[in-house]
C-alpha cells in the first residue's frame, strides 16, 4: 500500500481505476474535469481497462450510465454543480430503474450569481432523487468512498446508484496524502459486479422504468425504494467493518471526534469539517469540553446514530454550507426533526456558512462555540446566523457602487 | 505547521513549483497539502498557491493567511495590489524574492516587517514568463525551510517533472539544485507561528444582512462600460510594440482580431495600443500583415519607459 500525494480528483479517480470500473460516460466541468482527464489517459495508455465515452450533455451522461449499468456493466461517472442539475431528471429516473452505478459530484455553487467555488446546495437539491449520498472531508475518503459506493450500490438488498461528493477546491485541488490500495485486495474487498437479475441485451428485451397509473404501484415502487435506501444503513456498515480489516480505515456512517465526554459539538458536512476538528482541538486546550459530528452518510439518514451522538449534549452549532432559500440550512432542519422526534432537546444553534466557497475562519469555530454555550446557558435556541462580517459588507458595497446598483 | 504561500504569474510554473515543495516535505517525513488557487484568471494573471506542512495531520484548509514563508517567482508583482503579496507578513514571515534587486532596497520599498532574501534570475526569457525562474525559487524555498534535505528536493523535482522532455526536466532539476545552495536564511530557518490560542482570538465582527430589495440585492451590473475598471493589461508579459515605419494603417486587421478591444485607430489611422487592457496574448502580433509588430518583454518595456526612452 503506498501513500502519495494525491488531488481529490485523482484519489476519486483512482477510486475508479481500482475499482475496474468498465463504462465511464463523461461530460467536462470545472472543478471536475481532472477526474475524467485522468481516467481517459489511463484507459488511453491501457493502464486501465474499460471505456469512455463523451456524452454531448449531462443529462445524455446520465442516461448512458443508468442503460449502461442495466447491461450489468460496472459504470462510474463524474460531475459538478449545473452539470448536475441539468442530470436531475435522470438522477430520479435511473435511481427508479434501480440500477447500480457511482457518481462523484464534486462541489460547486449553483448560479446564478455565477461561482466556480464549492458549496453543498447542488449535492443537496439532488438529495431526495433516490440516490445514496456519501459526503467526503479528505482525499482519502474520496478514494475509499468510491470504493464503498460500489459495494453499496452493487448489494442486492440496496441496489441503488450512490453519489459520494467532495468540495470543490478544497479537495478537488488539493493534495493530500492518500493510501493507494493494492488492486489485489481491493478485489478482494469488490469483486467483479454480479449483475443478477441486470442483463438487459437486444435479445432479451423488457421494458424498464414502466408506466404506472392510479398511484397503488407508484407508492408501492417508490417506498421500496425508500425502504432499501434505509436498510443500506446496514450493509454500509457491514462493507465499512470488512473494508477496515483489509485496509484498517474505519468509516462509522456518521463521524465522531472528542464527542465522549463533550457539552457541545459542532456538526457539519464536508471538508470544512477538517477545520472544525482544528477547532475541536483548540478549544479543548482551553478547557472546552466539545466535539464534531459529521455524517458521511446523508442517505439514508443516520438518525439514530445523529440522536446517539447529539442528543444527550447541551448545545450544538450546525453548520450548513448550503441554504434553502425561505427556510434556512438543510442539515440544521433534518437533525432538529431527528432530535425533536428522539424527545432530545440540547439547544441548536444553526450558522450558514461557506456558501460559494467562503471561508470559515478558526476565530469563527471559537465564536460559534461561545455563542452556542451562550444559548445553551440561556436555554433558547438562537436564530439562524449567516457567517458575513462588516468587512464583506463593505466590500460588496463598493462593488455595488461601480455596478451602480442603487 | 509550515505555512508557505506561492505568488507568481499563470504560466510560471507556480503550481509545479509548490507541489515540488510539497512533494519533498512529504519525502521529509511531513505531513503535507498543497494546492493552487485557480480563478478565471488567464496566463500572466497574478495567481497563488499554498503548502502546509506538519508532523501531525493537517486540519486547517484554504488559503493561507498568515504565511511563515512567502516565495515570490515575480518580482514585478510586489507592487500590483491586485495580487496580494504581502497580505497577512508578519514579523516572523520571510518573503523569498526572486528577483535581480537588492534585498536590503527591496525590503525597504515594500517596507517589510521580517526579513527578505533574494535569488536573483539567471536570464529573462524572451517570453518575459521565465519558468525556469519557479524551479530556483523553490529550491531555495525549501532551504529557507531548513528541514528539507537536498536529496528529498531532488528527487521530489524529478517526480514532478517527469513528463517534461528529458532536456528541459534536467535543466530544471539543475535550476532546482542551484537556488538550494545559492541562499541563506538571514536569521535562521523559517519560523513556524505558535497556533493561535482559542481563549484569545479576533472575534468575527459578524453582523446581520439588511434586507435589500432586488433592485439592489439582484446580481446585475447597471453601469456601462464597467469593464474598463478591470485593468487586463496588469496580466502582459509580453508587450506588443508598434513600428510606425512597417505599418500600412490596415488597424480593421489587427484592431479586429485584438480579443480585448484594446486597439484603435489615431486620427491619421494609425494603431494605437490600449496599454490598460491589452492583455499581450500577441494575436495582433502573429496576424499583422506587415510584421509591423513586435514582442519586448513587459518587464524590460516598463524600465525602457521609466528611463524616459519610447518603447
Ligand atoms: S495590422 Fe499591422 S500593419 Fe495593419 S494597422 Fe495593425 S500594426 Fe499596422
Ligand atoms: S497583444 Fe495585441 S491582440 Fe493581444 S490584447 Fe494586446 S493589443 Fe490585443
Amino acid at each position: 500500500m503506498t501513500r502519495t500525494l494525491l488531488t481529490g480528483n485523482a484519489a476519486a479517480a483512482w477510486g475508479a481505476r481500482l475499482a475496474e470500473a468498465d463504462y465511464v460516460p463523461a461530460f467536462p466541468i470545472t472543478p471536475q474535469t481532472e477526474i475524467i482527464e485522468l481516467l481517459a489517459e489511463w484507459m488511453q495508455r491501457g493502464a486501465m481497462a474499460g471505456r469512455i465515452v463523451m456524452l454531448e450533455s449531462e443529462h445524455s451522461m446520465l442516461t448512458a450510465a443508468g442503460a449502461a449499468a442495466a447491461t450489468g456493466v460496472r459504470v462510474f461517472t463524474a460531475t459538478s454543480s449545473q452539470g448536475l442539475l441539468y442530470a436531475m431528471e435522470m438522477l430520479y429516473t435511473v435511481a427508479g430503474w434501480r440500477v447500480p452505478l457511482v457518481l462523484v459530484n464534486v462541489s460547486r455553487g449553483l448560479a446564478a450569481p455565477i461561482t466556480l467555488e464549492p458549496d453543498h446546495n447542488d449535492v443537496l437539491a439532488v438529495r431526495d432523487s433516490g440516490f445514496l449520498q456519501f459526503h467526503c472531508a479528505t482525499c482519502q475518503e474520496a478514494l475509499d468512498g468510491v470504493l464503498l459506493a460500489y459495494r453499496l450500490a452493487e448489494d442486492a438488498r440496496v441496489r441503488l446508484p450512490v453519489m459520494v461528493n467532495m468540495d470543490g477546491f478544497y479537495l478537488s485541488f488539493t493534495r493530500e496524502p492518500v493510501r493507494l490500495p493494492e488492486p489485489e485486495q481491493v478485489r478482494r474487498f469488490l469483486p467483479p459486479f454480479d449483475p443478477e437479475t441486470l442483463y438487459f441485451r437486444a435479445g432479451a428485451p423488457r421494458s424498464q422504468g414502466v408506466a404506472v397509473l392510479g398511484g397503488a404501484q407508484y407508492s408501492y415502487f417508490r417506498y421500496e425504494a425508500h425502504l432499501a435506501s434505509l436498510g443500506a444503513l446496514r450493509v454500509f456498515e457491514e462493507a465499512a467493518a470488512e473494508f477496515a480489516r483489509l485496509f484498517g480505515r474505519s468509516y462509522a456512517p456518521l463521524e465522531t471526534f472528542h464527542t465522549a465526554d463533550a457539552e457541545f459539538a459542532f456538526v457539519m458536512l464536508g471538508a470544512f469539517a477538517t477545520k472544525a476538528k482544528q477547532a475541536v482541538l483548540r478549544l479543548r486546550e482551553a478547557g472546552w469540553r466539545i466535539g464534531l459530528v459529521r455524517p458521511r452518510l446523508l442517505r439514508p439518514f443516520p438518525a439514530q446514530a445523529l440522536v446517539e451522538a447529539l442528543g444527550g449534549l447541551r448545545g450544538i452549532a450546525v453548520i450548513d454550507q448550503n441554504l434553502s432559500t425561505g427556510m434556512g440550512g438543510v442539515l440544521c432542519s433534518e437533525i432538529g426533526a431527528a432530535l425533536l422526534r428522539a424527545g432530545a432537546r440540547p439547544v441548536v444553534a444553526g450558522y450558514v456558512g461557506g456558501l460559494g466557497g467562503r471561508d470559515i475562519p478558526v476565530e469563527e469555530f471559537f465564536e460559534m462555540a461561545r455563542e452556542t454555550k451562550a444559548a445553551a446557558e440561556a436555554g433558547r435556541c438562537p436564530p439562524t446566523r449567516l457567517l458575513y462580517t462588516e468587512e464583506e459588507l463593505r466590500q460588496t458595497r463598493a462593488l455595488q457602487a461601480i455596478a451602480m446598483a442603487e | 505547521m509550515f505555512r508557505v504561500r506561492f505568488h507568481g504569474r499563470g504560466g510560471q510554473g507556480v503550481k509545479t513549483a509548490s507541489r515540488v515543495l510539497g512533494t519533498a516535505l512529504f519525502h521529509a517525513g511531513f505531513e503535507v497539502q498543497d494546492a493552487p488557487r485557480y480563478g478565471a484568471e488567464r496566463r500572466g494573471a497574478p495567481i497563488f498557491a499554498y503548502v502546509r506542512a506538519d508532523r501531525q495531520p493537517i486540519f486547517e484548509r484554504g488559503v493561507i493567511v498568515r504565511p511563515d514563508l512567502v516565495v515570490v517567482v515575480d518580482d514585478t508583482l510586489l507592487t500590483l495590489p491586485a495580487a496580494a503579496v504581502l497580505q497577512g507578513i508578519a514579523p516572523h514571515t520571510l518573503l523569498l524574492v526572486h528577483s535581480a534587486q537588492p534585498a536590503e532596497a527591496l525590503r525597504a520599498k515594500l517596507k517589510a516587517p521580517g526579513q527578505l532574501v533574494t535569488i536573483a534570475p539567471r536570464e529573462v526569457a524572451a517570453t518575459g514568463l521565465q519558468p525556469q525562474g519557479a524551479m530556483m525559487t523553490v529550491g531555495a524555498a525549501a532551504r529557507l525551510l531548513g528541514v528539507v534535505p537536498r536529496q528529498a528536493l531532488e528527487s521530489a523535482a524529478g517526480e514532478e517533472l517527469a513528463a517534461l522532455p528529458a532536456k528541459l526536466r534536467q535543466r530544471s532539476l539543475a535550476l532546482t539544485l542551484d537556488g538550494f545552495d545559492g541562499v541563506e536564511a538571514p536569521g535562521g530557518p523559517v519560523r513556524e507561528l505558535p497556533a493561535e490560542p482559542a481563549e484569545d482570538y479576533d472575534r468575527p465582527r459578524w453582523i446581520a444582512l439588511p434586507f435589500e430589495d432586488a433592485r439592489i440585492a439582484s446580481p446585475t451590473i447597471y453601469g456601462a462600460g464597467t469593464s474598463m475598471l478591470s485593468k487586463t493589461g496588469l496580466w502582459r508579459v509580453q508587450r506588443p510594440v508598434i513600428d510606425r515605419e512597417r505599418c500600412r494603417r490596415c488597424v480593421w486587421v489587427c484592431g479586429t482580431y485584438c480579443p480585448d478591444n484594446a486597439i484603435a485607430a489615431d486620427a491619421g489611422g494609425y494603431p494605437v495600443i490600449d496599454y490598460d487592457h491589452c492583455k499581450g496574448c500577441m494575436i495582433c502580433l502573429v496576424n499583422c500583415p506587415s510584421h509591423a509588430i513586435a514582442a519586448v518583454v513587459e518587464s524590460q518595456a516598463r524600465e525602457a519607459a521609466a528611463a524616459g526612452d519610447a518603447p
